[in-house]
């Protein structure tokens, strides 16, 4: 069986690694290196190392606006304060950008670039030249000329941003210039959308343009773009739409072409909201499910309150952070998919730990819960303990593979995040996968004797301790899946447990000891409720809220959702 | 720690008939100064939830005691450190500093970071006369006599760091989104943040306000209602979330596909020692505000770098030379010289002499000059804003023109209040 479930998980690179494009630097280096500044260009460098601001400034727009990409660096650089004028030979000057300081016994020395290109300037030996910081005048930057300089970078860094093969960056940067842009910006995004092939940056530039018709078009193209922007049902148009809406100045059509376009993105936000809580909910059950599952087989099949469930989960999610060591040391170029391997490692490892806790204990203790209790409990400090000296106190970094990373747009204004899509469907496949083993294979139907009549199968050949061995292992395996599937959302570090187990025994416990359906249906009840209950009140009375509903549902229901019912050798 | 203290104990009450020494005439103090040595006690949590912030703060200052020690130390006497763990436990901190001052007998003591702890040993320090440098940035509303505070104030930190996105610069953000953990400092933060706002006539439906527990880890809601929230490109967040609940925030944040360019985070708690240990990639190009940070600029940084760096390896400090400096641990190492020139300059280890003496003393710290207040227990300090980098270094943005003045009770939500302990006793009411 779990050959199955481990070949499914083989299976998964195919479906869910997206070919991840490598984002190289588009910009910088351009053309032939040869070509000097024009003449214009040339002055205006001189000019921005003037002492006169009002220069400077004028200087400094009129070389962002030439639009010649090889101004760039030096605009960047005098955002940095990193511009320095050197004397030459015969009385003249010469603007430079400097690099990185190295320090040479008393003397800094720097690394000097050329204004226009950055290119690095060179000594008579070929050598990148060198220069004593206390020869060069610094170029002052004030203030105000960094605010003016900042929208030119912007410009620079968006068209370039508009042809990075990475699809979310040129949506980022088309909704970025959306918000500011003017006409010429206008035509940069129109020559982009011909050539954009993406669905959504086709939709971000589509918007971006329709935004800046809105604020700079004419009057027909205004209500051109509102009624695009309503179509688009662009949130990010809310604000100008409601602005001309309720300005008594907007010319009539105007007005309700906005009143209809608002009228019609509200009702996409509602719905929107309403996909994205459910999915939230989701997510948020199938997490709680995956941790609780575990324990639903330990403490609902085998009656043991294993209170060191939390520590095994950890176990789990350390035993991830080791193989991402492993990956890093000796195959980084697989690195991607080291989390393929840390989940059926993780598993054995917590798996191993609960095969040894229940050989080496717990057996002795089979039908006194309070001792198993006491005792596990000290296990689970135990575990804490030995992660923190082996591991350190501090939490470990346990770094998303870039399929892990980011998320999907299924639609306007949603996007799915990859590693909350991934739990679902873990979720999903470990809850089939022990539907099947206890429902469809002998061990499960040994299992399933053993739970319900001990001595009857034991009596039948059934070996009930090496079953409850197994069955316990079981368990424990699952809970470190579930500890390596955490890693992809929370912290690693040596409470970890801490945090799970109490959630943990909640949905269990609400689900009604011994069913797996009841666990199934407690963690998307309890998920789904806290997700519709955030939204209003918080976080923290959220999660006050759910207590107090499962205090009352238990005590409505001790038995929990699904009582055990029939003829039970203990009831 | 307790054995170590109560040897020291019993060696200082040893030393007591001797102690007469130097004769500079405040032999009441000069009693807990055994032959040739002062003693100054170190109060930071070294195990527990704050362990990890706190013994970077307790390394720094036994290496300022070191650097100290080795040039001879103060006025000829060798710092002799004591130094207690009061466990993150807040009724062990006022224990703790109960120790220090009456067993110990301490000239001075560094120590706390969070606000509750210090709230905790305040009565102590203030009803034994005791002197405390605190050395992180707080909420304000406070003017203790016996206390320094070389950390900033909320007009040192949040008012800046407010003030940047809004201007243009900046990127001329005009929503917020203030997100907290729920305990003191974020929730006094935010009101004075809420204040100041409102004050520069942002109205009271584009700011937002939310708290999550400690250890939140879902944050799958929030990040929508920020989503939601910031459509149209005009809101940023001002995040004064704590610990280990950024990563997954941060996380949750980058794969809703909400970026820095579209709505900026401005963290107040996230400095480099947090980001050690933190998968990075989805911070890059979010924002902080502090008062130092370790890539700035300067000879006496690198210096400070560097001997950090050899001080954490010779010493076998976990971590070793991979350690990193932040803005707390710069305020620990200029509050131990600070105090070091004071008592110089006062001739004294009397708490009530060095205070004094406090007063106005510069030092050129790692982040630059900084300057203690003439009357008010704080610090002038410049103010940085850093744009967070991949190797969890920072690169300063916008840096404040000199230095700015402290303010412990904000003009914003105390306008009426003042904080002087020249012409006035700490807090006093301004005159309309």
């Amino acid at each position: 069986m779990w050959k199955s479930l481990l070949l499914a998980l083989a299976l998964l690179p195919g479906l869910t690694a997206p070919a991840v494009a490598q984002s190289a630097g588009a910009s910088g280096a351009g053309a032939a290196p040869a070509a000097g500044p024009s003449a214009e260009i040339a002055k205006h460098i001189a000019d921005v190392a003037s002492a006169d601001a009002e220069v400077q400034e004028a200087a400094a727009v009129a070389l962002g606006k030439t639009g010649d990409r090889k101004v760039l660096p030096l605009l960047e650089a005098l955002r940095e304060g990193s511009v320095y004028v050197r004397p030459l030979p015969g009385g003249k000057k010469e603007t430079v950008i400097v690099g990185d300081k190295l320090s040479e016994g008393d003397k800094t020395l720097v690394p000097l670039f050329r204004a226009y290109g950055r290119e690095a300037l060179t000594g008579a030996d070929g050598k990148p030249l060198l220069a004593d910081l206390t020869t060069l005048e610094e170029v002052s930057t004030g203030r105000r000329l960094r605010i003016a300089i900042r929208p030119l970078i912007d410009a620079f860094s968006g068209q370039s941003d508009l042809a990075n093969p990475d699809p979310a960056t040129r949506r980022a940067a088309a909704t970025k210039m959306g918000y500011t842009g003017d006409a010429a910006t206008r035509q940069v995004l129109e020559e982009a959308l011909g050539k954009e092939r993406d669905r959504w940056a086709r939709f971000a530039l589509q918007e971006a343009i329709a935004l800046i018709q809105l604020r700079t078009g004419s009057d027909a193209e205004r209500v051109a773009a509102a009624e695009a922007l309503g179509r688009l049902r662009s949130a990010n148009a809310m604000e100008p739409l409601y602005q001309l809406a309720g300005d008594t100045q907007t010319p009539a059509p105007l007005a309700a072409a906005a009143r209809s376009a608002i009228k019609r993105i509200e009702r996409w936000g509602l719905f929107t909201q309403a996909i994205e809580i459910a999915f939230q909910g989701l997510s948020l059950s199938s997490i709680l499910l995956l941790m609780a599952l575990g324990l639903a087989i330990v403490f609902g099949l085998m009656g043991v309150i294993n209170m060191a469930h939390g520590e095994l989960m950890a176990l789990g999610a350390y035993a991830t952070f080791l193989m991402q060591g492993w990956f890093t040391a000796y195959f980084p170029a697989y690195f991607d998919y080291y989390f393929l391997v840390a989940l059926p490692f993780a598993f054995l490892v917590s798996a191993g730990a609960g095969f040894l806790l229940e050989r080496g204990v717990i057996r002795f203790l089979y039908g006194r819960p309070l001792e198993t209790l006491l005792l596990t409990w000290g296990v689970s400090l135990m575990i804490q303990q030995g992660l923190r000296l082996w591991f350190g106190a501090a939490n470990v970094d346990v770094t998303s593979p870039r399929w892990l990373s980011g998320g999907i747009p299924v639609m306007i204004g949603v996007q799915l995040p990859y590693n909350r899509l991934f739990i679902i469907g873990l979720a999903t496949l470990c809850v089939g996968a022990m539907y099947l083993l206890l429902f469809r294979t002998d061990a499960g139907l040994r299992i399933r004797a053993v739970t319900q009549n001990r001595g009857m199968a034991a009596c039948l050949g059934v070996r009930a301790r090496w079953v409850d061995a197994g069955t316990f292992a079981l368990g424990a395996g699952l809970a470190g899946l579930a500890g390596c599937a955490i890693t992809q959302i929370g912290n690693v570090g040596p409470e970890l447990g801490q945090n799970y187990i109490v959630d943990s025994f909640m949905v269990v416990v609400t689900g009604g000891v011994g069913k797996l359906l009841g666990s199934i249906l407690a963690a998307i009840g309890i998920g789904g409720l806290n997700k519709i209950i955030e939204p209003g009140m918080g976080a923290v009375f959220g999660k006050v809220l759910i207590l107090v509903l499962v205090i009352v549902f238990i005590q409505r229901r001790p038995a929990g959702l699904f009582a055990t019912k029939g003829r039970y050798a203990e009831s | 720690m307790a054995a170590v203290s109560r040897r020291d104990f019993l060696k200082t009450a040893g030393a007591i008939g001797v102690g007469a020494a130097a004769g500079i005439g405040f032999p009441a103090v000069l009693r807990a100064q055994g032959g040739g040595t002062v003693k100054v006690g170190v109060l930071h949590s070294l195990s527990g939830t704050m362990a990890i912030s706190e013994v970077s703060l307790r390394d720094v200052c036994m290496m300022a005691f070191d650097e100290i020690n080795a040039k001879g130390g103060v006025m000829g006497k060798k710092i002799e450190a004591v130094v207690v763990d009061p466990a993150s436990n807040w009724d062990l901190f006022a224990e703790k500093a109960k120790q220090l001052l009456l067993q110990d007998k301490v000239s001075v003591t560094f120590g706390c970071w969070t606000s509750v702890s210090r709230k905790s040993v305040l009565p102590v320090f203030e009803n034994n006369n005791g002197l405390l440098f605190y050395p992180v940035q707080y909420e304000g509303e406070e003017c203790s006599k016996n206390v320094f505070y070389t950390g900033a104030t909320p007009n040192q930190q949040l008012i800046p760091a407010a003030e940047y996105l809004m201007s243009k610069e900046g990127g001329g953000y005009k929503k917020f989104y203030l997100l907290g953990t729920d305990y003191v400092f974020p929730r006094t933060a935010n009101k004075i943040l809420r204040a100041f706002l409102l004050a520069k006539g942002i109205p009271a439906d584009s700011i937002a306000e939310e708290y999550t527990p400690f250890n939140h880890q879902d944050y799958q809601t929030i990040v929508g209602k920020i989503k939601r929230f910031s459509s149209g490109g005009s809101a940023a967040v001002l995040s004064t979330i704590n610990g280990d609940s950024n990563v997954p925030f941060y996380k949750e944040f980058a794969n809703q596909g909400l970026r820095s360019e579209q709505c900026p985070i401005m963290a107040f708690s996230v400095a480099e020692d947090e980001l050690r240990g933190m998968d990075t990639s989805a911070l890059v190009g979010h924002l902080a505000a502090w008062n130092y940070y370790q890539s700035v600029e300067t000879p006496q940084n690198k210096k400070f770098v560097q001997a950090f760096k050899a001080y954490a390896k010779k010493n076998n400090l976990p971590g070793g030379d991979k350690r990193v400096t932040d803005d707390p641990m710069e305020a620990a190492y200029f509050g131990v010289y600070i105090w070091k020139q004071a008592a110089e300059k006062a001739k004294s280890f009397e708490v009530d002499a060095v205070r004094k003496a406090v007063y106005g003393q510069t030092f050129l710290a790692p982040g630059g000059q900084i300057k203690m207040d003439e009357a008010n227990q704080h610090t002038y300090k410049p103010v940085l804003i850093g744009e967070i980098l991949k190797d969890g270094q920072f690169k300063v943005v916008s840096r404040s023109k000199g230095l700015v003045k402290a303010d412990p009770w904000s003009q914003y939500t105390s306008p009426d209040k003042g904080c002087d302990w020249i012409k006035h006793q700490g807090t006093y009411q301004k005159k309309a």
